[in-house]
């Protein structure tokens, strides 16, 4: 069935149609309508799960993780703030091997105070031992959940799935809603390997010595490095199932590209418009749309770019005092490869600025007019 | 594609227009992005939805800058701000009104065309008389004017997206869409 539906509403959607069990969240911005939806959808009986209203986002997640510790599939989402708040307990989800999926709607994090888009929210998170994919359309964020699980559980890791404030979240777009049996034979019920369960007592999460604490994070690490092949082979299952493919990477007319554009999330998606326009300007360009950004896709990166000679980087986002976030992660994927590329580093759109196709015009423009970054970071579109 | 501006003010139902018009063309195998102003939204304060539509998946995920056509649903808004920002040579420029449109000053590169959606509104009691709802009337006469869809998808999307009394509201759509005119003039 097609819907027209804003990217809050697919995070719903796909929430449901994974029969989340255990919903907790704080309903106050910077929450969004995501779980407005879904507790109308708990409480009209739609969707047979549990909604916990917690008092804060540390306490959201602390529900997500004492249902998840159950045996329950557990889902949430925040924003912002919002996620800053549950940073502790996102270790915990990690760390515990608690299976979460949770919406993040990427909103610029304050002061100033903002509810528009930019990634330093979930990029802040980036080392918490989450999955982290972004995407670039309502479909996408649908699929992706239902995905998400899928992955998650079988590694026993949790998983975000991460979408531009306003530019999907609040933005309607025809989506195809899959049919709930044949969700149900892509996404069995949830079976951990082990839960909380007074037949079965267990301790979790004690005191862990020297002795072992580095054998859990070794095992988190080398779990973690199965998610890249994992989401290709879940993309393909999916896409044999309701025809529609996702992968780590979304590259688009990469192959015989003079210059590659490296975006993600909805800049992604009007990277590959410009592309288009590129092209029939006799300019070989290229978008390569990350999606999966942790575990970061090393060797798809590399396959794809090792060719290339000019890399555009753009980054919504800032590390300060270094560079771009993704910037940093393709240099760091492409270090040691044979014939590197000249990659540029640029920031745009933060706060919700809009990141035209002129301002990818304009990256164009400077990478290909000079053989090597001459600045750490060019910044498009900062008012002098 | 075609990229449409809807000015309206806080509470009148602008981006609910939209979203009828995007359910609308959905029906009819169309691709469509809708989206409000981005921001926080006030009673009575200038708002503004957007609308793409294309028979292609559409990847433009940048703003709306240079629209085709624009639709008023206040008119007060004409002197209150230009709502030919950006506007396309040869646009429509749909206002609520119960002007004739060469009472309005635009330059003669556009074309305009004005419906009574108000009077249409108030007649199905949608709404109040102080504040009435014309979104689903603005809706039926964008619809005839740009030949968007079929009157029929229409009704249904109002049908099912419209949860308060969809019934006088299709009516009103229904009456929009047969007193819209594109040569402009008032039967």
């Amino acid at each position: 069935m097609k819907k027209v539906i804003m990217g809050n509403h697919a995070l719903s959607y796909g929430a449901m149609l994974s029969r989340a069990q255990v919903i907790a969240a704080y309903p106050i911005t910077p929450q969004t309508q995501v779980v407005e939806l879904l507790s109308e959808m708990c409480a009209d009986g739609t969707l047979n799960a549990k909604f916990i209203k917690v008092e804060s986002e540390h306490s959201a997640m602390a529900a997500c993780l004492g249902a998840s510790l159950a045996g329950a599939r557990t889902f949430t989402a925040t924003s912002a703030q919002g996620l800053a708040l549950m940073h502790e307990m996102l270790h915990w989800a990690s760390g515990g091997r608690m299976p979460v999926v949770m919406g993040n709607i990427n909103r610029a994090m304050a002061p100033g105070w903002s509810i528009w888009t930019d990634q330093n929210d979930s990029l802040s998170e980036r080392d918490t031992g989450w999955i982290q994919f972004y995407c670039s359309s309502n479909q996408e964020v649908l699929d992706t959940v239902i995905q998400a699980f899928k992955v998650s559980e079988k590694l026993m890791i949790p998983s975000m799935v991460i979408l531009d404030a306003f530019s999907l979240s609040h933005t309607y777009e025809v989506v195809e809603i899959p049919e709930q049996e044949k969700v149900d034979a892509f996404l069995p019920p949830f079976q951990p390997p082990y839960r909380l369960t007074p037949e079965d007592p267990h301790a979790f999460g004690g005191l862990t010595s020297p002795d072992h604490y580095m054998e859990f994070r070794y095992k988190l690490q080398k779990d973690i490095e199965k998610v890249p092949a994992l989401v290709e082979e879940t993309g393909r299952e999916y896409e044999k199932m309701f025809g529609r493919y996702l992968g780590q990477v979304d590259d688009y007319l990469c192959e015989d590209a003079e210059l590659v554009f490296v975006t993600s999330g909805t800049a992604g998606s009007t990277a590959r418009v410009v592309v288009d326009e590129l092209r029939n300007k006799g300019i070989k360009a290229g978008n390569l749309r990350i999606r999966l950004f942790r575990p970061f896709p090393f060797e798809k990166v590399r396959s794809i770019l090792s060719r290339i000679p000019k890399v555009a980087v753009l980054d919504r986002n800032v590390s300060y005092g270094h560079h771009g976030i993704f910037y940093q992660e393709v240099k760091s994927a492409m270090y040691g490869q044979p014939s590197p590329a000249a990659i540029f580093g640029f920031i745009a759109g933060l706060g919700g600025r809009d990141i035209t196709k002129d301002d990818y015009k304009e990256i164009a423009n400077y990478a290909l007019k000079k053989d090597k970054p001459e600045e750490e970071i060019v910044w498009i579109g900062v008012k002098k | 594609m075609i990229e449409i501006r809807f000015h309206g003010r806080g509470g009148q139902g602008t981006v609910v227009a939209s979203k009828i018009l995007a359910d609308a063309l959905a029906k009819e195998g169309n691709y469509v992005q809708a989206y409000p102003e981005f921001g926080v939204e006030r009673r009575g304060a200038p708002v503004f939805a957007f609308i793409r539509i294309d028979s292609q998946p559409i990847y433009d995920k940048s703003r709306i800058y240079n629209p085709d056509h624009v639709v008023v649903v206040d008119p007060t808004l004409v002197e209150a701000i230009d709502v030919t920002d950006g506007l396309k040579e040869g646009g429509y420029i749909i206002i609520n009104s119960d002007k004739r449109p060469e009472e309005f000053k635009f330059p003669d590169k556009y074309r305009v065309i004005t419906i009574n959606a108000t009077e249409i509104a108030v007649k199905h009691k949608l709404g109040t008389l102080a504040a009435p709802i014309v979104n689903t009337a603005i809706v039926g006469a964008v619809v005839k004017i740009m030949n968007l869809t079929k009157l029929e998808s229409l009704v249904e999307a109002i049908r099912e997206g419209v949860p308060l009394r969809p019934e006088d509201n299709i009516k009103a759509a229904i009456e929009a869409y047969e007193k819209a005119r594109k040569d402009g003039r008032h039967e």
